[in-house]
């Protein structure tokens, strides 16, 4: 793979794209994980699925938008599902987490819909559900650096406001952090991030890659930093190789870093398992 | 003396009931306040309306002499609020972490903290008593350590207000007369106005300066002495069936 980097632009573009996503979905799913928005992840990874197939209906049966990237569409699905989202948290405020199967079935039933209309795809609807090293071009690279870029700005210019904002929302408010304007930016961001990901690891895969390693991380870390630190190292192991393993087995990238993921959940358990029992 | 909170008429409903009525209240600076009143009677309300959390719907209220709709001094106010239903203890920050946290609004949207800032949060953990916690994550502490904890959280933007609700919910009884110590040394060294809710009215009763004893109406507001003399009967009237609640302490 070491001389495929070199020759292949598909396998550049993957393996770039995946060292930028292994980074950046740990990093704001730390966030989503402690405040109890891990399912979130799931709900928009389907609703970004939908915006794709939409897109790739109106290519196949109207000819327009041909040439445009479905990541496009895929991302104004997923930051109007996202804003659907919050809207619905507000209106069951007692029922919060009823947003999410509501915005999650509508996502699929969307996608089911559109899918049978075109009557399937010639493209491989099976590389954006389970991830693709070889569907990932320079123009999905150019936009996934771009999504990159914007959130770790977001996430250093609000980092004190995010941090305090889930530790402890009333007093967040009460010392005037600007609570729903922050949330705005935050959603977004996970909006912006799963389509991001999507080419990678796939729809049904997202999610894990925002939440896995923070479990992982959770667990050992001292403190928010490190927790931080500590998911973003978890990701990138994963994502590599993860990468490097499918690459040489033929395996769905998805899948193969979604497991890895989850082997490094099960060590970073044992190794503290280990750890009380010797203190 | 300009007062630190001055409530004029204060009225709000949750929908159509109404939870406080007509309260009418002025905290001096340099005030030790303790609020009591049973269960669902506007206390939480009343201090949510304090912190800005809820909008004034009737009548006024002035923070520092200034209406508290052009208040924008939030740095001026601590708070520490019940533990135990707060925060997830869970959550992967340490004491430092969560103290720092406290510098938010005084630091400014877009910055991080500087090394100042961060020697401050050393100094107040060190003034609690907590500086050796402060690479732990909050989770691991006891009730009375995270309460301290928040204490320091509070204190750390160098408040003149600190507003605590039921602060010692979850905080076991031999830590709780060492965490009302602490509170009156604020109090009386450094001059900080203190607005407690609270239970424990028997605990505190020799530290506080004035009484507030609600139940949707303001039934009395006077220094403690006077609450102290206050009968039976009257106590009877304000808590109804909660009555020996309170006495036990006595």
């Amino acid at each position: 793979m070491i001389s495929g980097l070199f020759q292949y632009e598909f396998l550049q573009n993957a393996f770039l794209t995946g060292i930028i996503i292994g980074a950046i979905a740990p990093l704001l799913g730390v966030f989503v994980v402690v405040r109890r928005l891990s399912l979130i992840a799931d709900a928009l990874s389907h609703v970004t699925l939908a915006g794709i197939a939409f897109s790739l209906l109106l290519e196949k049966k109207l000819g327009v938008l041909s040439g445009l990237n479905p990541l496009y569409m895929g991302m104004g699905f997923s930051v109007a599902g996202a804003l659907f989202i919050e809207r619905l948290r507000s209106v069951y405020k007692h029922y919060q987490e009823l947003a999410i199967p509501i915005i999650l079935s509508g996502g699929i039933g969307l996608s089911a819909i559109f899918i049978s209309i075109a009557h399937g795809f010639n493209t491989d609807l099976f590389s954006y559900l389970f991830g693709s090293v070889s569907a990932v071009t320079r123009t999905d690279l150019w936009i996934i650096l771009g999504i990159s870029l914007f959130v770790i700005v977001a996430i250093r210019l609000l980092f004190k406001e995010l941090f305090l904002l889930s530790f402890d929302e009333e007093h967040a408010k009460a010392s005037g952090v600007p609570a729903k304007f922050v949330h705005f930016i935050f959603i977004i961001m996970v909006a912006l991030v799963i389509a991001a990901s999507m080419r990678i690891v796939g729809i049904l895969l997202v999610s894990s890659l925002m939440t896995l390693p923070v479990a992982a991380s959770i667990r050992i870390a001292k403190g928010f930093k490190q927790t931080m630190i500590y998911s973003v190292i978890f990701g990138e192991a994963a994502v590599v190789g993860g990468l490097f393993l499918s690459y040489y087995l033929d395996w769905a990238p998805g899948g193969t870093i979604v497991l890895l993921s989850i082997l490094i959940l099960l060590l970073s358990i044992l190794y503290k398992n280990i750890r009380l029992r010797i203190l | 003396m300009v007062n630190v909170i001055k409530m004029n008429h204060v009225s709000y409903k949750y929908e159509k009931q109404n939870v406080l009525e007509d309260i009418t209240l002025e905290v001096p600076k340099g005030a030790f306040l303790a609020i009591v009143g049973p269960n669902g009677s506007g206390k939480s309300t009343m201090l949510k309306l304090l912190l800005g959390l809820l909008r004034v719907q009737q009548g006024s209220i002035e923070l520092f002499g200034q209406d508290i709709r052009s208040f924008k001094h939030s740095e001026k106010i601590g708070f520490v609020s019940q533990k135990a239903n707060s925060f997830n203890t869970g959550f992967p920050a340490t004491v430092f972490e969560v103290v720092l946290s406290g510098l938010s609004r005084k630091i400014g949207l877009f910055r991080l903290a500087s090394k100042e800032e961060r020697q401050k949060v050393l100094n107040v953990l060190d003034s609690v008593g907590m500086l050796e916690f402060r690479n732990k994550n909050i989770g691991e502490l006891s009730g009375g350590q995270q309460q301290r904890v928040f204490i320091a959280r509070a204190l750390v933007s160098e408040p003149e207000l600190i507003i605590l609700d039921e602060p010692t919910v979850g905080v076991d009884a031999k830590n709780v007369q060492q965490f009302y110590d602490m509170l009156e040394e604020l109090n009386k060294e450094l001059h900080i106005t203190l607005v407690l809710v609270t239970h424990d009215i028997g605990v505190i009763s020799d530290k506080i300066t004035h009484v507030a004893c609600l139940n949707k109406h303001l039934h009395f507001h006077g220094d403690s002495r006077a609450f102290n003399a206050l009968n039976e009967n009257e106590l009877s009237s304000i808590y109804g069936h909660e009555v020996q609640i309170l006495h036990h302490h006595h």
